[in-house]
């Protein structure tokens, strides 16, 4: 790292109808650093970097690059200037290769290609060829920069089908095709197994070896301590500070950002397990091509327990969360509900047994995203009173739980009224948890519940979650950190390859050894 | 497009076929009456192929556009006109009168769809109210100005339609039309030769060229086409207008190569099932050809069993009522969309405005 500023922004302010998105916000970013940008959700992280990407105009303020102002009209100016982004909701097309993701926008053709001299026929073909796309060349140029950098992909991979890792590195390699050499990363890990994170940073460290400079958005704040140079936090639209790693720790991070002090660990009684809430017995159910994902798996959970289901992604946590919910039928196995079997597995009949279903993707499975958030709040309970009184909705009653809600959880959004789109990830997320943890129920199936959320919202989460298996609640929790699982969990089932390969005391459990039964390694 | 897909629409034409020679084979020889049939097809399926092709443009940029029907009417109309005047009024040759007529009749087509760019991608109304608005205009227009240009008193034409300079004349492919019997076939008038060059035109200009790439992308992803700095609204303006002067070529063949005459609705639902070509086929260029060859047999049929009425068995009796053989088209359209032969995706955008 150098002193020499790449990209400065100096009293950028941006207003959203009803919200001051970035209020006169000072950032800059040096030569081969890794700036780190923290803050609590809707603090406006992702909107000064759409500003400084040129998605979005600042109403104030002036953008440096490069020791140069500039005015961003569009991505294109960006590009030009050679910033390259990598989104919070990827930006990538997933009926495309990825060859055709990467070159999109910076397409080579065949014309290009070659400088032989141009005559008679040649010129002919050349014209034909006009705008015709050079795959080849392009799919080569790809290789050569995995190799480069170690980020491998596949270029004649459809994006859709790959795993959401390698997608960012498909994000990563599109960045620096256009010849990035700064770098924005929106949230990179927030989608992330920790082990991907692992080799996100790696990656991370040599692009800034080779000069590139990086700005890294994050929720997690030992990731930011370990590989951050600098540290800015922002509140509610202004910067708070910049601090070094070396000056600061996660308390004080924490309080930075949320501006007051966060409990980083929950506290939790012993539990009082009452009667079996939930049993599933052989259940083994199909993933969308048809292969079996989960192969026989038989757990039950408590009222007032709390069952933790640790595994790295992909291992049958998704469709097994999606049969109990009612969204992917399991061609073999029972699923009994306060002992009764389900005839109708219909994700209403689901529903009105008592559970409540916190989804792993919440902008498909957890949001009507055009809707206001009044209407996602209630959107499990609309047609019953007192919020639908014969088939007629109640505006009144809406109103005022939608206010109870948005104070409680605190969900920072304009008003009630506004498309639950224009929120920011965290408040999205919020809203589903919300919606699902206020509702009565005995049974609730959180599915990453804090995925993408500050560290105070975490807090309150868990806090929230654990209050609720106080009340007699049985909780499922599945999660990919291993840390959630660890504070929250009373019993922990480890799935691996579809099954459940132990299920340990949380008491009695120790970190590695989950980490090694999480790999597949057993005694 | 899969191979399933294609073999079906294989299996449907050859039915229909069979359906043909069974009936005339009395008469004629099988392997005329196949010719014909397959020359007729062709011809018939044109202005549906250009209308899907319409279709695709559109929709692989994320515009749905129903109103192809509309552009159609309007582009016959204007082309007519345009040829007529251009032959009665400026005194010129026939065949450049017409020639004259398709360009009207093809930029008539772009200036709807440029109404139909502005009010889905500029002014973000429902694209399907959009399409709508334009199939109304396009009958109103189409039919005031017929009316007042041609049947009122003291009209220009003075309450007369004048002749019209004819039907676009045949052209046949060297070689290939000498060949007896078969040669037929390749005996065709030129926009439906432009329609087949424009549908491998349309697939290497979507598959293997950067325009097709962009226009691609801002159908499924238009975000991610904006964070690569590709402009949505231009993509989507350009390729609606493509669209539209397709349709409007599609027009063009209605009163300046199949007959020499204007009649008020005369498209008659083809800009509609054009559509249906289109989404069976998956929104491929080739696809849809083939889809659209399917509607054209079924017209195919309709029309060569008028010359064998008398020799239809007493077993196929009901084939003697011209409208249920007419229904064939539309009775397919309905068949077809109900997805029996697996489901088709549209691109993930599909006429969704797009909004920063
Ligand atoms: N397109 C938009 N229209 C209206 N309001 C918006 C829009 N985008 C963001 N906002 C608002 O601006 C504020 C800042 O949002 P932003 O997405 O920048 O937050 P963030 O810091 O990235 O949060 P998170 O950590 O949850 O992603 C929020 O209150 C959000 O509701
Ligand atoms: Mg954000």
């Amino acid at each position: 790292m150098t002193d020499e500023i790449v990209l400065q922004a100096k009293g950028i302010t941006k207003r959203f109808p009803g919200v001051l998105a970035n209020d006169r916000v000072d950032f800059d970013l040096c030569k081969g650093e890794i700036h780190a940008l923290l803050g609590e959700n809707g603090a406006g992280k992702t909107t000064l970097m759409n500003i400084l990407y040129g998605l979005y105009r600042p109403d104030a303020g002036e953008i440096w690059v490069n020791g140069r102002q500039v005015t961003l009209h569009s991505p294109r100016d960006s590009i030009r200037l050679g910033i390259g982004m990598v989104h919070q909701h990827f930006m990538l097309v997933p009926v495309f290769t990825v060859t055709e993701n990467i070159m999109l926008g910076a397409e080579t053709l065949h014309r290009e290609m070659g400088g032989m001299p141009v005559t008679g026929w040649q010129r002919w073909w050349q014209t034909i060829q006009l705008d015709v796309l050079d795959r080849q060349g392009v799919a080569k140029k790809i290789a050569e920069l995995s190799h480069q950098y170690g980020l491998d992909v596949d270029p004649d991979a459809m994006v859709g089908d790959l795993p959401v890792g390698i997608q960012q590195r498909v994000e990563i390699v599109k960045a620096l095709y256009r010849q990035a050499n700064i770098l924005i990363l929106d949230e990179p890990t927030a989608v992330l197994t920790p082990q991907e994170a692992e080799e996100l940073f790696r990656i991370m460290n040599q692009l800034r070896e080779r000069g590139v400079s990086i700005i890294f958005i994050t929720h997690k704040l030992k990731e930011v301590m370990a590989v951050a140079d600098r540290i800015t936090v922002m509140r509610a639209g202004r910067v708070v500070g910049t601090v070094t790693p070396q000056a600061t720790d996660e308390a004080q991070l924490a309080s930075m950002m949320v501006g007051r002090n966060v409990i980083l660990t929950v506290e939790k009684k012993p539990t009082q397990a009452g009667e079996e809430v939930l049993r599933v017995e052989g259940l083994r159910i199909r993933d969308a091509r048809g292969l079996e994902a989960v192969r026989g798996v038989s757990f039950s959970i408590r009222a007032g327990e709390i069952l933790g289901i640790a595994g790295v992604q992909g291992n049958g946590q998704t469709e097994l969360v999606e049969a109990l919910t009612g969204l992917r039928l399991p061609h073999a196995g029972r699923i009994l509900i306060a002992g009764r079997e389900l005839e109708d597995l219909s994700p209403r009949a689901i529903l009105e047994a008592g559970t409540a279903h916190i989804p792993e993707d919440r902008q498909r499975h957890g949001l009507v995203l055009p809707y206001a958030v009044a209407d996602n709040l209630v959107l499990c309970t609309y047609y019953q009173p007192p919020f639908g009184v014969r088939s007629v909705l109640q505006p009144k009653a809406i109103d005022s739980y939608a206010g109870r809600l948005i104070q409680d959880f605190d969900i920072r959004t304009p008003s009630a009224y506004v498309a639950a789109s224009k929120l920011s990830g965290g408040n999205q997320q919020k809203v589903v948890v919300a919606r699902e943890l206020s509702r009565p129920i005995r049974l609730l199936i959180a599915n990453q519940p804090t995925r993408g959320l500050d560290v105070g919202s975490i807090e309150y989460i868990h806090r929230e979650i654990v209050a609720m298996r106080d009340q007699g609640i049985a909780v499922l929790l599945v999660s990919a950190e291993l840390d959630e699982i660890m504070a929250l969990a009373d019993r922990i089932a480890v799935m691996y390859r579809g099954q459940i390969v132990a299920e340990v005391d949380a008491q009695s459990a120790r970190r590695e050894q989950i980490g090694l039964w999480m790999a597949g390694v057993h005694d | 497009m899969d191979w399933r897909r294609f073999g079906f629409i294989a299996l449907i034409i050859a039915i229909l076929f069979s359906v043909m020679v069974l009936i005339g084979r009395v008469q004629t020889s099988p392997i005329v009456i196949v010719t014909s049939m397959m020359a007729t097809t062709i011809a018939v399926a044109t202005p549906l192929t250009l209308g899907a092709l319409s279709g695709i443009f559109c929709e692989r940029a994320g515009v749905v556009n129903i109103g192809i029907e509309g552009m159609m009417l309007a582009a016959a109309f204007f082309g007519w006109l345009a040829s007529i005047y251009l032959n009665h009024v400026y005194k010129f040759a026939p065949l450049p009168s017409l020639i004259g007529g398709v360009v009207a009749a093809v930029l008539t087509g772009g200036l709807f769809a440029l109404l139909h760019a502005l009010l889905s991608v500029t002014f973000k109304v429902d694209q399907i109210i959009g399409g709508t608005v334009i199939n109304i205009l396009a009958v109103g227009i189409t039919g005031f100005l017929n009316r007042q240009l041609f049947f009122e008193e003291g009209s220009i034409f003075g309450g007369d339609v004048p002749h019209a300079p004819g039907t676009l004349p045949r052209i046949a492919i060297p070689i290939l039309a000498d060949f007896p019997v078969v040669g037929r076939i390749f005996d065709q008038q030129p926009i439906t030769f432009a329609a087949i060059l424009l549908v491998m035109v349309t697939h290497f200009v979507l598959f293997y060229t950067r325009w097709g790439l962009r226009t691609r992308a801002v159908g499924e992803h238009p975000r991610a086409a904006d964070t690569v700095g590709i402009s949505v609204e231009r993509v989507r303006y350009m390729n609606v207008v493509i669209g539209g002067l397709m349709a409007g070529l599609g027009g063009a063949y209605f009163t300046l190569e199949s007959v020499s005459s204007f009649e008020p609705l005369m498209t008659n639902g083809r800009g509609f099932i054009s559509l249906a070509a289109m989404i069976f086929g998956n929104w491929t260029p080739f696809g849809a050809w083939a889809a659209a060859l399917i509607f054209g047999a079924a017209q195919a049929l309709q029309i060569n069993m008028q010359f064998f009425r008398e020799v239809i068995p007493p077993q196929l009796a009901i084939l003697q009522i011209s409208y249920v053989v007419g229904l064939a088209p539309y009775i397919l359209t309905m068949i077809i969309l109900t997805g029996i032969v697996g489901k088709t995706v549209p691109p993930a955008a599909d006429g969704q405005p797009y909004e920063k």
